[in-house]
Parts: structure tokens; sequence; C-alpha cells
């Protein structure tokens, strides 16, 4: 179905109702992974969730009000973008991190650039590292898994950090999501689900996930503490953000490459940033800034893999 | 002199203190000349130029002019001096060589001599790589090397924020924020992602 | 008199250097973390702004053409050698704040641009008001800049704590903090100016 597509660069003329429908479709395969989060970590998670997406809608009904544009709320973008704030955040943070997350990516991640389909940079990464600049004492404090009564402990890749060797965790820990983190990224059988139902009607390609995650596979296999080739790439894969990260955020239409080429150029990119990041650089995950930093470049990206005009030399 | 030292610039210059995003030199002809790309490419060669030349001269002016006769007070006359000087030359070549990219680079050429990173970059190896006045082993091949990462750092930096510009160019952008308000917000994202590569231990 | 005053107040609205002219953004990005930075930045930068421009305005005569420019330069970096000489004595530890800022006033856009659209074109009384009015509109822009940035970023005002329970928001602290305050602000003031306009 996706070879049918025309690839170009905007302004698109395109219907309203096709580009909502498939932004619901997007939210919709993100409920597993939210109600696997709340399982997991309480009541707490769908407060987050909640204040997430509320104030993600209301920041967009209010910017679109005072600059006398057409409200377009119902268009799902908004919640989607409210929704991955979320996922993105601890479990127990307080009430007002979401709510300053979600005003700060709408204005600032979206609408200052003129709205949906301008912005360059994946709105709801945008509030989370300004969130994570601001206050980490609250964005890295995370809390045990099933376990109601938010008893702080670190995630996997925070442990791997500080030499702690995990034996308490097993692979299919990671996978269910039986360890700490942040409330949409832990669980990965709920996130395949879902990206499994879009990969079914055709609104995601698998060129950027694949790459992606391949890519961070290859780096941390190849490099390791331990050695050349020694690598528990398979740790790196379940661990942190990356599930969410590739599937949902990287394949975001407005800030990833328009082309198949362009997508695997990006696909690629994110995936050396993440494993340099993870491996030598201060923070423990780097899904968030890799992403950003290959959304800068997408457009440079876009103008060197362009296609080419039949007929034109 | 050792090889982690010059990864340990590459790293801080390109990525965790680039030149423009972190340290906010450059930031007048990055705004300026970051609409396009074609202009954008040709303005970081030449200042990523002018910076490693300059590199070299200030550092043996500094080297073995200025610390021996002490006088070092003067290095920020000196510094700019070599600077105008070289800018000034490198505009009459250019101008010899070939006129039409003489023509193309305009008022933005001379300009090269205030631009902050260059003068920044001077002081910065004379602070960085001069310890008690006295220099540093491997202080000169650090500070060219510097010269050439801060280049690099600029080129990206201008490289990406042109890409950016030339799509917003077809967006249709609140009018309060159109050109220089919304390319500082883009510059401070960037800043803000490139923020990932803190505390990079090799 | 009344002239005279005109060319002061020009530079601290009208004619603003970081908001309006958009000059001189480099240092005003990088020292305006606390207000104390900002505002010491500020009286340096006059100084020698104060300093060249009546220089400037006096040889503006003698000076060929074609080399204005190192001239110019000459002089600023004159001046601002001797800003950062009395600086190291006398308040060392603004010195060290301001860091590599300091001799970069000399490629200060504000400073040289100053002195090559108007010293170089008008009488050494006028250069001189109009060197107080660019200084003290960059100051001030400074200092709201440090304001915005010390106070919210950091929780603090000149160095002493304010509130209790207020959680200070780190990253106006950092580089992508201040290029979003002036990205801001200088939103702001375009909104101001449109209003304006359409009166």
């Amino acid at each position: 179905m996706r070879n049918n597509l025309i690839v170009s660069a905007s302004p698109h003329l395109h219907k309203n109702e096709s580009v909502s429908k498939i932004m619901w479709m997007v939210v919709i395969s993100l409920i597993p992974a939210g109600i696997a989060g709340v399982f997991i970590f309480g009541v707490s998670a769908l407060w987050v969730i909640a204040l997430g997406v509320i104030s993600a809608v209301a920041t967009e009904v209010i910017l679109q009000a005072l600059t006398k544009r057409k409200i377009s709320i119902l268009d799902g973008s908004a919640v989607i973008t409210g929704i991955l704030l979320a996922y993105n955040l601890p479990p127990h943070v307080p009430f007002w991190i979401p709510v300053i997350g979600s005003i700060f990516s709408i204005a600032i991640g979206k609408q200052i650039f003129g709205g949906l389909g301008q912005n360059i940079f994946n709105p709801a990464l945008v509030g989370r590292v300004f969130l994570m600049a601001s206050w980490p004492k609250y964005m890295t404090t995370f809390t045990q898994p099933l376990n109601y009564d938010a008893i702080t402990s670190a995630t996997p890749l925070a442990a791997i950090r500080e030499g702690k060797i995990l034996e308490h965790i097993s692979y299919l820990d990671l996978f269910l999501g039986k360890r700490g983190g942040c409330i949409g990224e832990v669980c990965i059988l709920a996130l395949l689900l879902g990206a499994l139902f879009l990969f079914s009607r055709g609104y995601i390609s698998w060129h950027i996930p694949v790459t992606y995650i391949a890519t961070v596979a290859a780096f941390t296999f190849i490099f390791s503490p331990q050695g050349f080739f020694k690598g528990d790439w398979l740790f790196h894969v379940l661990s942190g953000g990356l599930i969410l990260g590739a599937f949902f955020m990287a394949t975001d239409y407005v800030t990833s490459p328009l082309t198949y080429k362009g997508q695997v150029i990006f696909g690629f990119g994110c995936g050396i940033i993440t494993a340099v990041i993870r491996l030598w650089g201060g923070y423990p995950e780097g899904v968030s800034y890799a992403i950003l930093m290959m959304n800068a470049a997408a457009p440079i990206i876009d103008r060197f893999t362009r296609s080419q005009v039949y007929g034109r030399k | 002199m050792n090889a982690a030292e010059f990864l340990t610039i590459f790293i801080s210059a390109v990525f965790i203190y680039n030149v423009i995003l972190s340290r906010f030199l450059g930031l007048c002809s990055f705004i300026a000349i970051s609409k396009e790309t074609k202009p954008a490419l040709a303005m970081s060669l030449a200042v990523m130029f002018v910076i490693v030349m300059s590199s070299m001269i200030t550092w043996l002016i500094y080297r073995f002019l200025l610390i021996p006769f002490n006088l070092a007070y003067l290095r920020t006359i000196s510094f700019i001096l070599v600077i105008a000087t070289f800018v000034q030359l490198v505009e009459m070549a250019i101008r010899k060589i070939s006129p039409p990219m003489y023509r193309f680079f305009g008022i933005y050429l001379p300009l090269i001599t205030v631009n902050c990173a260059v003068l920044g970059v001077a002081v910065l190896n004379a602070d960085m790589f001069f310890v008690n006045n006295k220099a540093v082993p491997g202080s000169f091949y650090y500070s060219v090397f510097q010269g050439i990462c801060v280049g690099l750092g600029y080129t990206l930096a201008m490289l990406l924020m042109s890409g950016i510009r030339e799509r917003l160019e077809l967006c249709n952008i609140p009018k309060a924020v159109k050109e220089f308000p919304l390319a500082f917000v883009i510059a401070s994202i960037m800043s803000l992602s490139f923020m990932g590569f803190n505390g990079f231990k090799f | 008199m009344r002239k005279l005053f005109q060319e002061f107040l020009k530079g601290i609205i009208k004619e603003n250097p970081t908001f309006i002219l958009v000059l001189g953004l480099c240092p005003t990005l990088a020292v305006s973390v606390s207000l104390t930075n900002g505002i010491g930045m500020g009286i340096a930068a006059t100084f020698v702004l104060l300093g060249s421009n009546m220089i400037i305005a006096m040889i503006k005569n003698i000076v060929p053409d074609r080399i204005r420019i190192p001239c110019f330069i000459v002089v600023i970096a004159t001046f601002v050698t001797t800003v950062e000489m009395a600086m190291k004595a006398y308040s060392p530890a603004l010195d060290r704040a301001l860091g590599i800022y300091v001799p970069l006033i000399v490629v200060n856009c504000m400073v040289l641009g100053r002195a090559e659209a108007y010293a170089r074109k008008n009488s050494v009384l006028n250069s001189l008001f109009d060197g107080l009015g660019m200084g003290a509109g960059f100051t001030l822009a400074l200092m709201l800049i440090s304001g915005i940035r010390e106070i919210l970023g950091s929780g603090k005002i000149f160095g002493l704590s304010i509130a209790k329970g207020f959680e200070p928001v780190f990253v106006l602290g950092m580089p992508s903090g201040a290029l979003l305050v002036i990205g801001l602000l200088l939103g702001f003031f375009n909104i101001l100016k449109n209003r304006k306009s359409k009166i």
C-alpha cells in the first residue's frame, strides 16, 4: 500500500479526515502500553497520563484561539503528544511536571512553528528534554515495578552505568515490564502489540524502527565494556526507551525524512547516537536526544536524498 | 600529547561546547546567513579556514613574542590585529583568484573579522593550552586541532539550521516569531538536544 | 540640549541594540546567567562604547577611508584592554565570571556597529550621548534577560534566595535556556511593535 504513495515535499493538499484518522489509530495503538504502565506502577501513572493529555489539549485550544487559528484538537495530534510525553515520564512525578511538560511541548514544540505539519522536532520529546534539563531530580527518580508503595529503584540502564551487575532481572522481565522506568517504555510486549497494529494498517513502515534497533544492537554488541564483540545487545534493545522511541516517536511523519533512503539514514543516525550516549555519555539513556538531533538533520537529509523528477537530468 | 585528549577536544568542540549553540560565538553570522544552505556552507568553510590559520598565527605570536617579552596583556589587541590583517589578505586573494566568489560573499567576508568565534578560539587556546604563561606539551597541535574542530562545529550548526530554515520557508509561521525569534527557539532546542553528549568519557 | 537627550533616549527603546537592532548577542546570552554578571558586562561595554565613540568621532576626519575598520578596531581594542586590566585589578571575581567575554567586547557588533554607523558621521558630543544611550539600553536589556534567568532559573536574585519551595527551572541557566529566553523576548517585543504600528 505504501508504494502507491507519492513522495514529495510539503506543502501538500490533503483531506483533514484521513490525517486525523491516522492520528487516532496511533492513539489506539498506544493504549496497551498505557494499560500495562498503570498496571505495573499504579494509579499515579494514570494521573500522569491524564494530566499530560488534558494539559496538551488545553494548551492547544488556548493558543489556537489566541492566534485566531482554526481549533484542531479533534485531529488527535495534541492527544498523541500528551500521551507520548506522559509515557516518557517516571510514574511518581509531581503533578505539575506533566502539566508544564505538555504546555511546553505544545507551545514551543509545535504551535510556535505554526502548528501540525510544520514542527521540526517531535513535540513530546521537546517537552521531555526540557523537563529533564530543568528538574533532573524528579525526572530521574524511578520506582519499583508492581509495588504500588513507590519505593525508589534504579532503572536497568542506570544500574549497569554504576557497574552493578543485574542478576535478578531476566530478559523476560525486561520484555514484560517488570523493571523500573518510565510509564510507557517498560512493557515491550504491549508496545509491540501496538506497533504490529500500525504495521498491519500500513501506517508506519519498517525502515526507521528496524534500522534504528538493528544499529543499536550491532553497536552495543561490537563495543562493550567487556571487550569487542561481546556486548549484551539484547539487553540494550529491551531496556530504556528504545522500543517506545523507535516505533512511536522516530516514525512521526512530520519530523522524519520523506524518502525510504532518507529514513534508513535517519534510523542509522538515531541508532549510533543512542548507542554512543548509552556507552560513553553522561546520561544512562540517549533515545530522546538522539531522535531530536536527527529531527534537526531530517531537512538536510531530505535535501540530499531528493527523488529525481522524471525527465530531469 | 595523547589520543584521548584529541578525542575529548573533538567531542567538546563539536558537540558539548558547540561554538554557536553553547558558547554563543558567531551568533550574528549564524542568525544572518543560515537561511539558505549554499551560502551557509560557503560561509562555514571560509570561517573555518580563517579560524585555523589565525589559531596558528596567534599561537606563534603568543608563544614567541608576547610571553617572552612580558606583553601577555597585549594579547587582545595583537590577536585582533592579526585576524583583521589575515581577513584582509584573504579578501584580496579571493578577489584576485575568483571574482564571482568575491561578489558572492559580499559584505560578509570582511565581517568574519568581527566573528566572535575567530577571536574566541584564539583566546580560548591561550587560556586552555598555556599554564602560568608556559605552553603545555603539544600545545600547538591541540590549538590547531581545536581550531579545526570549532570550525567543524560551526559548520554542523550552520548546516542543520539552514536545512531547517529552508524547510520553514514553505510554512506559515505566526507573524510575531518569523525570522529571528523562531531562529533562536530552534537554536535553543538544538542546544537542548546536544546536551545529550554531556559528561562524555571515553 | 533637547536633541542630545533624544540621542540618549533612542538607545534605550526605539533603537535598543539588543532587542531592536539585534546586535552584540554573543556576550548577552553568555553572561546573562546572573544579574551581577549582566550588570557588570553592561557597565564594561558601556565604558568601551563611550570611549570608542568619542575618540572615533574625534579622529574621523584624519582616518583614511580605506583602512578605517582596522583603525576603529585598534581604538576599541585599546579601551577593552584598559577595562580588562582594571577588572582584573579591582574585581577579579567578576573577571573570572565573565571569562573570555571581556576581551570579546572588541568584536561586539554593537561597539563596532555604532562606530561605523554613527560616530564617524557625527560630532563628538552627539557620539558621547549616543554611546551613553546605547550602553544604557544594552545594560537594561542585559538586566531584563539575566533577571529572568536568575530568578526563574535558580530561585535567587543577586545571589540571594527568594521563595522557599519554588522549584527553579534549571534549564534557564544553561545555553539552551538563554536562547529560549531571547527568542521569546524578541517575539514578545515584535508583538508590541506590531500592535503599535497598527494604532
